[in-house]
């Protein structure tokens, strides 16, 4: 692989193979163990504690079958991008080109999200007296991540390891604190989800929560952007992914059961810290500031997995063209996409000055729905183009088409629930797409190298 | 099928490139977000002088609360704001069509685009 500069020649510079499944692991897990320290619980707003968690067992399925397709396309496809370079193998460019947005902005709005987490805990912990300036703690986690990033990856993805796995141990410190086999003791789950609350809008409070219920899991697809820095894409990104997968479905369960437990609903699903909260309501000064500290930590892991990601999809159009060429060099020393980290950094500050967390989040849901959407037409494509035994793949994932079509149907229910609520967020992003899609079509593509888009030592695809 | 050769970018229209990209994002999602336009369809049913009583809490519900610092009166706004899921049907039904047009667009023009991919890749001299 090599990168170019503007108006100059190709740089022999590649990304480093340097990584193996557990920066993988700490990849994938790190962008998404955010989401149950924050974020899911406005599933229990929008339709009640116990839709919170019919949404938690959907969106588990839901992304099970995101990570048994991705596995499969990804451990096929090992390169840079991800979902975009699937995209362009399978699909063409100008699915390529929004697949890498919906990437950019599904990453950069959850960098955002985090970062505007991370400030409000500050704020919230010092007694939100005004002493503390939320946007400089937003500022600072921002851009000191993004120094990281720009250093070199391995530091970076070791970084986000430990402080993921920091993260995850305490929401199983706080479980078992809370004695989880004796209700009664310290939960009170029967007297704070009874019949009358349990779904207090009925069947369609339980659709609208989808919406939320996407963020248990949301992230965990960003593992196949290191397909070109792993050593073994075909073993690495499959066990990472999957590992990762049946992590966040424990720590998701924990963190539903303890936080419904101890929080009435209407509370759950307002708080922007519902394990913070939850540690506090224990009255034990111990966990209410182990959670607190871990709440910064999966944020500021989240936040960094996201520039990594985000960065890596603008830095992919840059080399294929599909963006100014500027983006795709590599810096000379450390080896990283910098330029491309350097240009989001400007526009995470932007919006997360703005926007409030939920509205964040929901954009960021929404370029992963796109995403999701496209990925459950994809693999169906991948399947049809190059059956079964007509290439080699590193993993086959069972029982297709069942998980596509689960796939499919679940991002039509959630793309609806977003309606319910956040129409005019929805209206914006698919204004974005269509607009940007049509720059691309009728304008930039001229820039795009035809036959070169396809890399894959494959044989044609059927049908052409 | 020859071998397309795309046009060299001059630098000044890169930038312009990048330019008309930011120009896109903030004009479609930031400005919605700054101009205050992205609400959400919520309403608080307000209860004058709450009481846990008139909140409809339960006595481990009022516990809990308590525990975390609030009254009836500052529960009361968390409380009472209820979501309102009434479907405009002429925003949904549009709603639909853009959606539907965007994906139709898109993988009609993207398979126009990937034909010239395959035919370059294989079949080009």
């Amino acid at each position: 692989m090599t990168a170019t500069s503007m108006g100059s020649a190709p740089q022999k510079i590649s990304l480093s193979r340097v990584l193996g499944p557990i920066h993988v692991w700490a990849l994938g897990v790190g962008i998404v163990l955010v989401g149950e320290f924050d974020g899911w619980n406005f599933a229990a707003d929008k339709g009640g504690a116990l839709a919170a968690l019919i949404v938690l067992w959907f969106c588990g399925l839901l992304y099970s079958a995101v990570a048994m397709i991705d596995s499969e396309v990804t451990s096929t496809i090992a390169a840079a991008g991800g979902q975009y370079a699937q995209a362009k193998h399978i699909v063409g460019p100008l699915m390529a080109f929004n697949v890498a947005l919906y990437m950019v902005f599904a990453y950069t709005m959850l960098e955002v999200s985090d970062a505007i987490l991370f400030g409000d805990a500050i704020v919230q912990k010092s007694g939100g007296d005004g002493g503390i300036n939320h946007n400089s703690f937003v500022a600072a986690s921002i851009i000191i991540l993004a120094f990281l990033n720009y250093r070199g990856v391995l530091a970076n993805l070791n970084f986000n390891f430990t402080i993921t796995a920091i993260a995850f141990l305490s929401i199983v410190i706080l479980f078992f604190s809370v004695m989880p086999w004796s209700q009664g003791t310290v939960l009170k789950l029967n007297e704070l989800v009874t019949p009358e609350n349990a779904l207090p809008y009925g069947w369609i409070g339980v659709i609208a929560s989808f919406h939320w219920g996407i963020w248990y899991f949301l992230g965990i697809e960003g593992t196949t952007q290191a397909a070109e820095e792993v050593r073994s894409p075909a073993r690495a990104l499959p066990l990472g992914t999957m590992a990762g997968m049946v992590t966040l479905l424990i720590a998701a369960t924990m963190t539903w059961y303890v936080c419904a437990s101890l929080l009435p609903w209407q509370l759950l699903g307002s708080t922007y810290f519902p394990l913070w909260d939850a540690g506090r309501a224990t009255q034990s000064p111990l966990l209410e500031n182990m959670m607190f500290i871990t709440t910064l930590l999966a944020a500021l892991a989240s936040a960094n997995g996201c520039i990594n990601d985000a960065a890596r999809a603008w830095f992919s159009l840059g080399r294929d063209r599909y963006l100014p060429s500027w983006f795709s060099a590599v810096h000379p020393k450390y080896r990283t996409p910098y330029r491309s980290i350097i240009f989001l950094t400007p526009i995470a500050l932007a919006f997360a000055f703005v926007a409030d967390l939920n509205q964040a989040i929901t954009f960021s849901i929404l370029s992963g729905v796109l995403q999701y959407t496209f990925m459950s037409i994809n693999i169906m494509m991948f399947r049809k183009k190059w059956p079964l035994g007509s290439i080699q793949r590193g993993y086959t994932h069972p029982l297709h088409p069942i998980p596509a079509i689960m796939l499919f149907a679940l991002c039509m229910v959630t793309f609806f629930a977003i309606f319910l609520g956040y129409g005019v967020q929805l209206t914006a992003m698919v204004v974005f797409y269509v607009v940007v899609s049509v720059w691309f079509h009728f304008y930039r593509y001229q820039y795009v190298r035809r036959g070169a888009q396809f890399t894959m030592p494959w044989p044609k695809p059927q049908g052409y | 099928m020859a071998k397309y050769n795309p046009p060299d970018q001059p630098i000044v229209m890169q930038l312009f490139d990048i330019a008309c990209l930011v120009a896109a994002i903030f004009l479609a999602l930031w400005f919605p977000l700054y101009m205050g336009w992205a609400g959400i369809s919520k309403n608080l049913e307000k209860i004058d002088n709450p009481t846990w009583d008139a909140l409809k809490q339960n006595p481990t519900m009022v516990a809990q609360w308590e525990k975390l610092g609030f009254t009836p009166e500052t529960a009361h706004a968390i409380i009472q704001n209820k979501w309102v899921y009434s479907i405009d049907w002429t925003q949904l039904t549009i709603m639909t069509i853009v959606l539907l047009g965007y994906f139709i667009f898109l993988f009609m023009a993207s398979d126009r685009e990937y034909r010239d991919v395959i035919e370059e890749k294989f079949n080009s001299k």
